[in-house]
């Protein structure tokens, strides 16, 4: 019997009773579906996560001071006052041009800021102008922090959007206005693009000041809380990272590498850490999915028990007219793989649907992969096989003349 | 043709032995008409299963064309139903909401044989049946004697060695049963082998010789 009769054949008995098999296929459908969505969702934040995290630069290596120690008592990291402008400058006289392309040195605290009536709480940064580059950093309108504001600890701040909105009524211009930032009086001179950022670091509810002026005014301070280095290709980050951990023992007179008073982690450290959560955020959520497809497959296994008992006669005529235990099986694992399939397609199709709507609702980039569709498409099948071979199996094993007799 | 040497069959139901067969044994030769009769409960079904390979005998052998039956598997005893054995059942046993025509190509599909080849003799022998106006209808538009005549066609199609039929008349009117066994004998003059098993005499009276079974004996 040639493979498409059989196809034929089976599609012909299921099509007998509509609703039994619209059920049965259902569940493969909502299994199939929400194994679809979820992943891609998953896929979407991951991709969403990344993006964000290149967007903070690229091949960007971040020095932060390490934990203050004062004889048994270990402080948090990053509390040390051991990282200072003179390191930044180390770092940029050694390396400058061979293996980095820009050394930036930042101080950020946090402030309140008042501005005609509102205030706000916020991350104040002092920088130096290369800050732009090393961040990419773009000004919608004014213009940036230069070298003349950083020798002249002049009082102006760059405003990211979300301070702005916060702080300005919607349509006036906030460039040239004034703004207090811990009391003292900072004139606005730019504005920057919004990075869109969420979550742990968002770069457009920032103020940039002078790094000068926020060591020296604001905040009375002589180091640094992080030095961003850029290396020039990312084949070159880990030497860099090497030489600038020797360059700092060096300058911090410490001859082990464990008693270090800073730590250096490269972007690629964040982005697979944070690749790692999504990655088992991913998982779980298809794992959860994965759940509803079993039991899609159970109903399967159910509805096919109940069409072999129903049509053990027709299975002990065919049988007794000469059919083999291989067409049995066959005729049965057919109809249920056809049932498995169809409601992976449309599970499929109803899967990409709903994350396309999810992903635009939440703002995420929509991500499916060639290799899910092709997995979407095995496993139903595969279902269908696993769930459908005992059903099968019953069908073949029946004797002809119990068959026979069955009323 | 049919050699039944000494067969038994004996079922067990937990503790409690039904003996249906008891040495039973005889002989059928090519082109006989043959009629098996006996009371509901002498063996007659358990013969006709056996001999239409559909149960093995507990002990004695069954030779069918020279080929013992009794040492076969289950796919192996499907091909000797499919080639060697035509069924007529009662209850004419026809595939439910599938016309005359696909009913009657089922034997064919197990055989091997493509598609054309089946439409082409399942036409022919539905035809000799007298049903060609009907090869289109399913089961349930049809009469019982024509659901008959389309499982007699079906019996056909593969020109089996011999024809079991299990009360072929059983559940049709009386006019209809006499046309069915007119194709009975219209096929026995052609030189085909029929079984018969039946309860009923003056159906019996028409076969050319009588095996009669009574408490899985034979008596005659």
């Amino acid at each position: 019997m040639e493979f498409s009769e059989v196809l034929h054949e089976a599609i012909t008995t299921l099509t007998v009773n509509k609703l039994r098999t619209f059920l049965a296929t259902l569940g493969i459908v909502i299994g199939i579906g929400s194994v679809i969505a979820l992943v891609s969702l998953g896929q979407g934040t991951q991709k969403s996560v990344e993006n964000q995290i290149q967007s903070l630069g690229s091949n960007l290596l971040t020095v932060t001071p390490g934990s203050q120690r004062s004889g048994f008592i270990q402080g948090g990291a990053g509390s040390a006052t051991t990282l200072t402008f003179e390191d930044a400058k180390a770092i940029e006289k050694s390396l400058l041009g061979t293996t980095v392309s820009y050394v930036s040195p930042e101080f950020s605290r946090r402030a309140q800021i008042t501005a005609s009536g509102n205030n706000t709480n916020t991350q104040v940064v002092g920088v130096i102008p290369v800050y732009t580059e090393v961040h990419k950093v773009s000004i919608s309108s004014g213009n940036f922090l230069t070298q003349y504001d950083l020798d002249g600890q002049t009082k102006t701040a760059v405003l990211g959007p979300q301070v702005v909105s916060d702080l300005f009524e919607e349509g006036d211009s906030p460039i040239g206005s004034l703004i207090r930032i811990n009391g003292q009086s900072f004139k606005v001179i730019g504005i920057t693009v919004s990075k869109g950022g969420v979550g742990f670091q968002n770069q457009d509810d920032v103020v940039y000041v002078p790094l000068t002026t926020a060591q020296k005014l604001l905040f009375g301070s002589t180091s640094l809380s992080s030095i961003a280095i850029q290396a020039k290709t990312e084949e070159m980050m880990i030497q860099v990272q090497d030489e600038v951990g020797y360059l700092l023992l060096e300058r911090h007179k410490l001859s082990d590498p464990t008693t270090a008073d800073f730590s250096i982690f490269s972007q690629n450290d964040i982005l697979s850490a944070a690749s790692s959560v999504t990655g088992t955020f991913t998982a779980l959520l298809g794992g959860i999915a994965g759940i509803s497809l079993v039991v899609g497959g159970i109903g399967i296994m159910n509805i096919m028990l109940v069409t072999v008992t129903e049509r053990t006669r027709e299975i002990g005529l065919r049988k007794a007219l000469g059919a083999k235990r291989k067409n049995i099986i066959t005729q049965f694992l057919i109809e249920s793989m056809i049932l498995t399939f169809v409601g992976g397609v449309i599970g499929m199709g109803l899967g990409i649907l709903v994350s396309v709507v999810i992903s635009k609702v939440i703002n995420s980039p929509f991500s499916i992969s060639g290799l899910s569709i092709i997995l979407v498409i095995g496993v139903s099948g595969g279902i269908g096989i696993i769930f459908g071979w005992y059903p099968a199996k019953k069908a073949a094993d029946l004797q002809p003349i119990e068959a026979l007799r069955y009323e | 043709m049919i050699q039944v040497k000494n067969v038994c069959k004996i079922y067990k139901t937990g503790e409690v032995e039904t003996v249906a067969l008891n040495d039973v044994s005889f002989e059928i030769k090519k082109g006989e008409f043959v009629a098996i009769v006996g009371p509901s409960g002498s063996g007659k079904s358990t013969l006709m299963h056996i001999l239409g390979a559909l149960d093995l005998p507990t002990s004695g052998t069954y030779i069918l064309d020279g080929e013992n039956v009794g040492n076969l598997g289950g796919d192996e005893l499907a091909e000797i139903r499919n080639r060697k054995i035509g069924f007529v059942f009662q209850a004419f046993n026809l595939l439910p909401r599938t016309s005359a025509l696909k009913n009657v190509t089922l034997p064919m599909i197990y055989a091997g044989i493509s598609s054309e080849e089946r439409l082409k003799t399942a036409k022919e022998y539905l035809k000799m049946v007298g049903l060609s106006d009907r090869m289109d209808h399913t089961p349930a538009q049809l009469s019982g004697g024509q659901q008959q005549r389309v499982a007699i066609a079906r019996s056909l199609v593969l020109n089996p060695s011999i024809i079991l039929a299990d009360e072929p008349t059983g559940n049709i009117a009386s006019v209809q049963a006499e046309e069915i066994m007119e194709i009975f004998k219209a096929l026995h003059k052609k030189g085909h082998t029929i079984i018969m098993i039946t309860h009923e005499s003056d159906i019996a009276a028409q076969a050319e010789r009588v095996i009669q079974v009574k408490d899985g004996r034979i008596v005659n």
